[in-house]
């Protein structure tokens, strides 16, 4: 029982930390048809700028408490601000050419971690946290490490807040709408290109979150984990259908419990191995999968 | 570029006849692969230094292995373009097709000890048929959902080798080709040369192959396909059959370059199952061109130099005397091509290969001589 309730427990936060990647990656296929490489770039920037501020470089900001919390902060924010750089000075030039684009952020997702690996090398780091979330608690006789509870708690946050915009702001009305038909909405004089930068800075806020929390669930960061992810990431998104917060939320809490517990029962690999597959399946199943719909 | 050398070609064919100063201009033109060929092929006879370039002597075996490496990075590359420039798939699963080739090959050598030629041939067999039959599958489903039905059967198989089951992969390490099976010509430092001429003879096959398929009449129904799917569809062609072709075709070009890369480094590694290496493909084929004849070989031969050689360029004073600021970009070889890479994407739209014909309209603008206000009268007008 304790075996199943740690598994479940750990699975819910890795599927966290894949919907903190997807949801963002799926808005931004949803609305403008990029499938954006370059997001695994932005949670590792995330993860960096946190793993920076927390080791005491960032004036206020530590390992600890409050410290911790605006390294964190600071992290999203540096991940947040790579997102709308990227989104202007190397997705929008090529505005016209939808291939291209996907290339760009392939080009992106190649040279980032090269430079972060170029400035604190290519080596895992550890990722200081705070006491309080490095430990573990009782729960139906299963000692699970609180920062499972961490992930889930901000995915879920992430979650409502995501549903709170698209349904309730203006903003939000013209993403999802953006995500419907880009084309009318252009049509109907509205800018679309704005809620481009925007699709963009939110999925990198997310995406930088992820990272910043992700040091916490694997207690180290190195160059090539927002990578790493970025393909269970693509899964999630297929699974959820394109564009779809909801979809991407449901999708990930699947795909990392599928994952855990086919690693665990079965052979080691096999379920990221499960995984893939599943990916491959569902597209040749549901091709119409892809389509966008937000819910 | 097929296009432009086409109309090279002609005009070369047309003033052959006639004696003129251009002439040596027009042969060059016609014969500069023929002539490249030839110096490509004595080079391990020199020794010419090139400093900067290559490490030693051209003809050294440290020299003729980074050639080999770059000729068979450009000879994937150009098969690569198959699928991406010339018909218009963008698959992320090459990489598993390349590796099938190297690891069937050195399990059919390891495991069942058969000799060298047969197990070529049926680690061939394998890469093709593997082409064939997530092919057939992945060909179900167009658009980005192929690029991400390959890119998951690429990672299922790197999840796989990278596994090790049974010890058949070696795992993370990889596992090394039983040199006694090998021909004895074709292992060992003093023997590089051949090696070399063998990754030259692949280059070749694979721009002759891909030259002959894109003429062939399924090569223009692939432009069509490319161009506009539904209205190949219309003219009542099946596009998928003649996708497979291209795919399946691909497919066992890149098992034979597993099969020059396994002879080249004596093993087969996990790196290249990875969907960074698909990636690197495509960074290749789109550098140096996509849909050209040249252009996908040339960014595959600059890609594979340049890995090599910046990482060595960054550990020389040169670079290491440099500030910080200056020295961490540069001393990141895949920093400096995803740069260069974006760069190309967004400046040179059609790769390096368009560079010439792009200098030489810059050239010729000048030469027009127009006044300012000539052009500003002529803006105004609306005139082009």
């Amino acid at each position: 029982m304790s075996t199943v309730v740690l598994l479940t427990m750990t699975g819910l936060g890795l599927g966290a930390l894949y919907f903190l990647i997807a949801s963002g990656l799926s808005l931004i296929f949803g609305l403008m048809d990029v499938l954006n490489f370059a997001h695994g770039a932005l949670l590792s920037i995330g993860a960096y700028g946190t793993w920076w501020a927390a080791s005491g470089n960032l004036p206020g900001a530590g390992p600890g408490g409050a410290g911790f919390l605006l390294a964190v902060l600071f992290g999203t924010a540096v991940g947040t601000a790579a997102a709308v750089l990227l989104e202007l000075t190397v997705v929008r030039p090529l505005y016209t050419r939808p291939r291209e684009q996907v290339l760009a952020t392939v080009g992106v997702g190649l040279a980032v971690p090269a430079l972060l690996s170029g400035i604190w090398g290519s080596d895992a780091r550890t990722f200081p946290g705070p006491k309080a979330l490095s430990g573990t608690f009782g729960l139906l006789g299963a000692q699970v490490p609180v920062n499972r509870l961490v992930l889930v708690a901000a995915a879920v946050v992430v979650l409502v807040a995501l549903r709170l915009f698209l349904g309730r702001t203006r903003h939000g009305l013209v993403v999802r709408a953006g995500v419907e038909d880009r084309a009318m909405v252009t049509a109907l004089g509205i800018d679309v290109r704005k809620a481009f930068t925007l699709v963009f800075a939110i999925g990198g806020c997310a995406a930088a979150l992820g990272g910043a929390l992700g040091g916490l669930y694997f207690g180290s960061v190195d160059p090539r984990q927002g990578t790493s992810l970025l393909i269970f990431a693509f899964v999630v998104v297929v699974t959820g259908g394109m564009g779809s917060v909801t979809g991407a939320a449901v999708a990930s809490a699947v795909i990392g419990l599928v994952q855990q517990f086919a690693n665990y029962y079965t052979a080691a690999g096999l379920g990221d191995l499960a995984v893939v597959v599943l990916l491959a399946a569902l597209l040749l199943l549901r091709p119409r999968g892809l389509t966008g719909r937000l819910a | 570029m097929s296009t432009v050398t086409e109309t090279h070609d002609r005009t070369g064919e047309k003033h052959t006849v006639a004696p003129g100063p251009g002439n040596t201009a027009r042969l060059l033109r016609r014969w500069w692969p023929a002539a490249a060929l030839l110096i490509l092929a004595v080079a391990p006879y020199s020794a010419l230094p090139l400093p900067g370039l290559l490490d030693g002597p051209l003809g050294s075996p440290g020299s003729l292995q980074l050639l080999a490496t770059c000729l068979l990075f450009g000879a994937l590359a150009t098969g690569y373009d198959l699928l991406l420039g010339r018909t218009g798939l963008l698959s992320f699963g090459h990489a598993l097709y390349f590796a099938a080739g190297s690891y069937a090959t050195n399990m059919f050598l390891l495991e069942a000890g058969l000799p060298f030629a047969v197990s070529a041939l049926l680690g061939l067999c394998f890469g093709t048929a593997l082409a064939l039959v997530l092919g057939s599958v992945s060909l179900r489903v167009t658009g980005i959902g192929f690029s991400m039905v390959t890119l998951a059967f690429a990672q299922a198989g790197s999840i796989l080798v990278s596994r090790n089951p049974g010890g058949l992969t070696g795992g993370e390490e990889g596992r090394a080709a039983p040199a006694d099976l090998l021909p004895s010509g074709l292992v060992g430092i003093e023997h590089t040369a051949n090696l070399y001429w063998v990754a030259l003879a692949y280059l070749v096959l694979t721009l002759a192959v891909v030259h002959w398929a894109v003429r062939s009449p399924t090569g223009r129904v692939w432009e069509g396909i490319k161009e506009n799917e539904r209205r190949v569809e219309v003219l009542g062609l099946k596009p998928y059959g003649f996708k497979l072709t291209a795919f399946v075709l691909a497919g066992a070009l890149a098992a034979l370059g597993g099969l020059v890369h396994l002879l080249l480094t004596g093993g087969s590694t996990p790196q290249t199952t990875t969907s960074d290496f698909t990636l690197s493909l495509l960074v290749m084929v789109v550098l140096g061109g996509s849909g050209t004849r040249w252009g996908p070989m040339v960014g595959g031969i600059l890609y594979t130099w340049a890995d090599h050689r910046l990482g060595d360029l960054a550990g020389s004073g040169a670079v290491a005397d440099l500030p910080a600021v200056l020295r961490v970009p540069l001393s990141q070889p895949l920093f400096l091509l995803g740069v260069l890479f974006v760069a190309v994407v967004h400046l040179l739209p059609g790769g390096l290969a368009r560079l010439p014909s792009r200098l030489a309209a810059v050239r010729r603008r000048p030469a027009t001589t127009e006044t300012l206000p000539a052009r500003k009268a002529r803006k105004e007008n609306g005139r082009p």
